[in-house]
């Protein structure tokens, strides 16, 4: 008995320690490395046979002159910056596209639920990358976009979005808006449909009974959807590099230039590191809105 | 008109002049094909404490949600006031409904749930809070004003509901069962509550329950449903005293039924056969029943008396033996078998001790009732 706790307590742990905690340690030992031009591009390695003496020479000769790095080159905190600002832009207008579209699938009858359920995640079974560069066939100068829109007349010369800010918007909105849609619908679904009814009952229009008593209720599956759009929006890579061009600076960008242009593992792997700790700050903040609405529904 | 002395009886009901309140004309509500409300016709009056009783789904909730306005008839009409009601949206009705389910507000205090209403109201909003302290107070929550309705006991979030419905003093107010999670002592102090607040503020009260008892004492008038139709409606003491159908009778409160065939009928009399070799039984007639109809006899078993000696003057006598004997001590109730193995029941009100009682288990005893007591219904 007391076996299998310990079993069931230890392997969320086991877990976090394999594919958290030894992966996060070893980018932070690179990170603390200097470039070198070897196998692999930094130095110090760690030399078992060398045993303990060699393990002191090996942490002595780590510093954290990467991270001060980062903090004297603008280009770090601008992306990290601007990563922010386009992460946060990019939550509200998925969040504003997707809460209509929650709304009418919590309101359709129980048999065409399962259906639109199915419309929602039905882009996931295609690749994301196909997805993402298929757009730019939608956005660019001569898309379908613009060609239709030159076609019906509204506009005389092509509309200028692919490789601007508004691309990448409009990249995150897309590809992000089942993880909005799914928890609001969630929180939507399970409305106790009395309640707009009590509402109603005391004086309330319908639109204000939506005010008072849906959105609140639905706020658990706001917050969980904001930040399910914001985590992976704030180190997207694929679509600000797609749709972006070089007017979009990303940290995610900034990461894989790192690597794979400029080859310096270390100093990419410090901006990963310190994304990583932006980042833990609304992850915490997240699990504490998920522990909040468990308690709440006990 | 009421003479000097006499009590000004409240029975709009058999006044031709009185207008009523709500009228429901042929009313017919399905659900697909399910008709939930079958072809009902009804007044409540101004002032009225409408009761409705029945039994489970027989469409107590679907009648108080169509005067609520969440629910519009298939067919038929509801007035209010002489008024077509259909058109007006719940939010412009003056009804409020207290919810089966209760429908507290959970992202609201118990105290936000009150004011909810008298905010969306035209009352100025510093005297709010003073009606809501009222409501608190009649339902004594003024402690719990602050929790949550998931922080609060079962009872304490059905009253919670039945204040918020009770704020805004409407003209009409809807209880679907209201008290059913109160203890008893606290669920009488609330029906005296409610009848102390109709009378003040003259509203109507249309109230589900579940609990005859309740019924009775808190209504004018009472209705009792089955399958969505409007079996009887009358008042308390008619219902009990003279229910139009077996159905009724043995619905509310307790009853013995005995079915028989009517041999004869003489002077509003009737005498009907109903076991081979006893004597037959002596009643009033009531309605349609005539000589060779099948007819079912009930009387209340407080209405029989029991006797170890054969009684002298009474109309029906019937010799039995004592099968069980319930003692809820302000009464007894004895269940006597007859000859031919059926049942009757008598209760006795005990006003001697226990252990002076002179009727126990296995005696014979004679069973008596005067020719009025019970009623004659067909079928
Ligand atoms: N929205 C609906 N769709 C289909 N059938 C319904 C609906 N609402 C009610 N019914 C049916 O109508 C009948 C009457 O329901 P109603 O809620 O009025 O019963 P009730 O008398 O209030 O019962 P209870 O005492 O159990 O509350 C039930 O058989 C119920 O199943
Ligand atoms: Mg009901």
């Amino acid at each position: 008995m007391n076996l299998r706790r310990l079993f069931l307590i230890l392997t969320p742990y086991a877990w976090l320690l394999l594919f958290f905690l030894i992966p996060f340690a070893i980018v932070l030992k690179i990170a603390l490395s200097d470039y070198a031009i070897s196998i692999p591009p930094y130095t110090p390695t760690l030399d078992i046979s060398a045993g303990w003496e060699g393990f002191k020479e090996f942490v002595s000769e780590l510093d954290a002159e990467n991270f001060a790095f980062l903090a004297t080159d603008a280009l770090y905190y601008t992306a990290y910056l601007s990563s922010l600002k386009i992460a946060l832009i990019s939550t509200v207008l998925t969040l504003v596209v997707a809460y209509p579209i929650a709304y009418g699938m919590a309101q359709a009858s129980q048999e065409w639920r399962p259906t639109l359920m199915m419309l929602v995640i039905l882009p996931f079974w295609t690749s994301f990358l196909i997805r993402v560069y298929s757009w730019i066939g939608i956005l660019s100068n001569e898309g379908f976009l613009n060609q239709f829109l030159l076609w019906t007349g509204i506009i005389n010369e092509p509309l200028a979005i692919m490789n601007t800010q508004n691309a990448v918007y409009i990249g995150i909105v897309y590809s992000y808006l089942p993880f909005m849609i799914l928890p609001i619908y969630a929180a939507l679904e399970k409305l106790d449909e009395s309640l707009i009814e009590a509402a109603e009952d005391l004086g309330c229009s319908k639109i204000s009974a939506f005010w008072l008593v849906t959105f609140p209720l639905s706020i658990p599956g706001v917050i969980a959807g904001c930040f399910l759009v914001f985590i992976p929006a704030l180190g997207e890579f694929v679509i600000p590099s797609l749709l972006g061009g070089s007017d979009t600076l990303m940290i995610g960008k900034v990461l894989y230039e790192e690597f794979f242009s400029n080859r310096d593992w270390p100093v990419a792997s410090a901006v990963a590191v310190v994304l990583l700790l932006i980042l833990i700050v609304p992850i915490v903040l997240f699990q504490r809105n998920e522990q909040r609405q468990r308690e709440a529904n006990q | 008109m009421a003479q000097p002395g006499t009590r000004l009886v409240f029975a709009p009901w058999n006044d031709p002049e009185q207008k009523p309140l709500i009228q429901f004309k042929n009313v017919t509500k399905k659900f697909g094909d399910f008709v939930a409300i079958d072809n009902i016709t009804l007044d409540i009056y101004r002032r009225e404490f409408f009761a409705l009783l029945g039994p489970s789904g027989c469409g107590k909730t679907t009648l108080m949600r169509m005067l609520a306005g969440f629910e519009a008839p298939t067919s038929g009409t509801i007035l209010l006031d002489g008024v077509d009601i259909a058109p007006v949206p719940p939010n412009k009705r003056p009804v409020n409904m207290m919810f089966q389910s209760y429908a507290l507000f959970p992202h609201l205090s118990v105290w936000d749930n009150i004011a909810f209403g008298l905010r969306r109201s035209d009352m100025p909003k510093d005297q709010i809070p003073a009606r809501v302290e009222d409501m608190l107070r009649l339902v004594r929550l003024e402690k719990f004003a602050k929790r949550k309705p998931h922080q609060i006991s079962g009872g304490q979030r059905q009253r919670v509901a039945l204040a918020r419905s009770l704020a805004k003093a409407p003209k009409l107010l809807l209880l679907d069962e209201p008290l059913g999670a109160l203890d008893k002592k606290l669920r009488q102090d609330t029906q005296f509550e409610l009848m102390d607040i109709q009378e003040k503020t003259g509203t109507t009260f249309v109230i589900v329950t579940h609990d005859q008892e309740e019924a009775m004492t808190v209504a004018s008038r009472v209705a009792v449903m089955d399958h969505g139709k409007m079996v009887q409606i009358d008042t308390p003491d008619r219902i009990y005293e003279t229910p139009n159908s077996v159905y009724v009778a043995d619905f509310i409160g307790d009853v013995n039924i005995i079915e028989g065939n009517v041999i004869d009928t003489v002077d509003g009399k009737v005498s009907i056969e109903w076991a081979e070799g006893q004597p037959r039984l002596l009643g009033t007639v009531g309605e349609g029943v005539a000589k060779g109809s099948r007819v079912h006899y009930a009387i209340r078993p407080e209405k029989v008396a029991i006797a170890t000696q054969p009684p002298a003057d009474r109309a029906n006598v019937i010799e039995g033996v004592v099968h069980d004997i319930a003692y809820l001590g302000n009464i007894s109730t004895y269940k006597v078998e007859l000859p031919g193995g059926r049942m009757m029941k008598a209760q006795v009100a005990n006003d001697r001790r226990i252990a002076r009682r002179d009727i126990t288990w296995d005696d014979k005893v004679w069973l008596s009732f005067t020719d009025t007591a019970g009623v004659v219904l067909l079928g």
